[in-house]
């Protein structure tokens, strides 16, 4: 799902990623950790097609980053510290202008509001006029109405309650449950930690660490995740037991079920075309 | 990729009708400008008559110059220009979409402003056809000109002031073009505005086949 071979990005003359390898597969949640200006967020910029790699080769959903990286970018959800959203609109018409754009249909955008609790008394209302945490909330909601496949989230938790972090933490789940992939960069790792990430240490630009090559048990674990029935939750909060997504796919047509990510050999939305 | 087209310029309308811009500045702006050009040629009624092309064409393009920058400014605030890219949307109908919303607005102020000139300047329209279509395909391509240009300088920490510097000598052409077709249509002058609307037009055509084209290059560039 994402190969990444000594891949270099600048940002201006500054070496953002001074030769980054890492490999990951479908189903995994990987947490980037690592001090600021390690470059974690150019890493999520550079896998979501945002930046071309300056030298290296990058693979990100089959598709080349070197030339082709405008294929990889309608099948990505990203959440970074900004929220993507047009101030002037409301709630329900930035969810219902991002599902559209992005090629989903408009009918998973109730939902989507509901599960990021954004609905009811918020429907309606200027994302302006909105805290952090009621804007982190609608980004992620136009986040899950698209279905991606891959999940770049930039300190998902930042401004949230409680209540939201734990959504945040059950959309993460859920989604590498049906099978997508989730990299997350964040400095709250105790947070993150009962997510049972693998964890990836940047430092300088380069992968300092990680403990998948130190611990190949651990890909593993997170390669079976789809398969526990107890994660195989969709991202609407409808538990779906024949959803094995992931590498353990079995049955592609019960994985087009889950609304949490795009079935691969699904047909296509038009933006895939 | 009409659909998508008409999405983003949907998008930009609703947002223009939320934020009352269009209407609580560009308007008024424009019609100072009328106001403030009747002051400097002291309120010379046949003056003023003889100059009315020159001068609604180039309060149209000041006030447009507003339109443009707003237009753009919305994209540039809290991540939505990446979000607009990881929508996958092709640049094209983006160009499209942002130049149908910038068109439709500059319409509705050469309405205002057409009103303004008739009423400040005495001013008489002879030709009605050739008035609303030289107005329809001026806006048409100040509207795709500003649009380009508008994704070029949309990052810029210098946005503000250098979008007039490189647009305006883009648009001197339709300036030019626009502003004889008026001659004949307002019976001003004594020129062929039809055939000055031929070479408006044929700007017009270059700068939108020329915009669908780069403004993909632009976005990414930018």
């Amino acid at each position: 799902m994402i190969h990444l071979r000594g891949v270099i990005a600048l940002l201006g003359r500054f070496p953002a990623l001074a030769g980054v390898d890492l490999d990951v597969g479908p189903g995994e949640i990987v947490l980037l950790q690592g001090p600021n200006g390690a470059g974690k967020t150019t890493l999520l910029r550079l896998c979501g097609g945002l930046l071309a790699p300056s030298g290296g080769t990058a693979s990100v959903l089959g598709v080349d980053l070197t030339g082709k990286r405008r294929q990889v970018r309608s099948r990505v959800g990203m959440v970074g510290h900004a929220s993507g959203l047009y101030g002037d609109l409301t709630v329900a018409e930035n969810v219902r202008f991002w599902a559209r754009a992005c090629g989903a249909g408009a009918q998973d955008v109730p939902a989507a509001l509901d599960r990021m609790g954004v609905a009811h008394r918020l429907h309606d209302v200027p994302v302006a006029r909105l805290s952090a945490g009621q804007r982190r909330r609608t980004s992620l909601a136009a986040v899950v109405v698209r279905r991606p496949e891959l999940w770049l989230l930039d300190e998902p938790h930042a401004g949230l309650d409680q209540v939201g972090r734990d959504l945040v933490d059950t959309l993460i789940t859920d989604a590498a449950g049906a099978g997508a992939t989730v990299l997350v960069a964040s400095h709250e790792l105790d947070r993150i930690r009962p997510l049972n990430p693998r964890v990836v240490t940047l430092a300088g630009g380069v992968v300092h660490d990680d403990v998948a090559k130190r611990d190949p048990e651990v890909r593993g674990v997170q390669g079976s995740r789809a398969e526990d029935p107890a994660q195989a939750e969709s991202a609407h909060g409808v538990r779906d037991p024949g959803v094995t997504g992931g590498m353990g796919a079995e049955d592609p047509t019960q994985a087009e079920s889950a609304p949490g990510v795009r079935d691969p050999e699904a047909p296509k939305g038009k933006r895939d075309a | 990729m009409l659909r998508d087209a008409w999405l983003i310029a949907a998008k930009d309308l609703r947002i223009e009708w939320r934020s009352r811009v269009a209407t609580n500045q560009v308007a008024p702006f424009a019609f100072l400008i009328l106001v403030l050009f009747a002051f400097a040629l002291d309120a010379n009624s046949a003056a003023l008559r003889e100059f009315t092309p020159g001068l609604f064409w180039v309060a149209v393009l000041f006030s447009g110059m507003l339109a443009i920058q707003r237009s753009f400014s919305i994209e540039s605030s809290d991540g939505v220009g990446d979000a607009l890219l990881l929508s996958g949307i092709e640049p094209a109908s983006m160009f499209l979409g942002k130049a149908l919303a910038i068109f439709l607005q500059l319409l509705a102020l050469e309405v205002i402003l057409a009103v303004a000139v008739l009423v400040l300047y005495d001013a008489g329209i002879e030709d009605g056809v050739l008035f609303a279509t030289t107005s329809l395909v001026a806006a048409a391509g100040v509207a795709a000109a500003g649009t380009l240009y508008g994704v070029l300088s949309v990052n810029l920490r210098v946005k503000e002031t250098i979008l007039p510097l490189l647009l305006l000598p883009v648009l001197a052409p339709v300036l030019i073009g626009a502003t004889r077709a008026f001659n004949d249509a307002l019976g001003t002058a004594a020129v062929d505005g039809w055939a000055w609307l031929g070479v408006l037009g044929l700007f017009a055509v270059i700068y939108i086949v020329f915009g669908s084209f780069a403004y993909g290059v632009l976005l990414e560039d930018s």
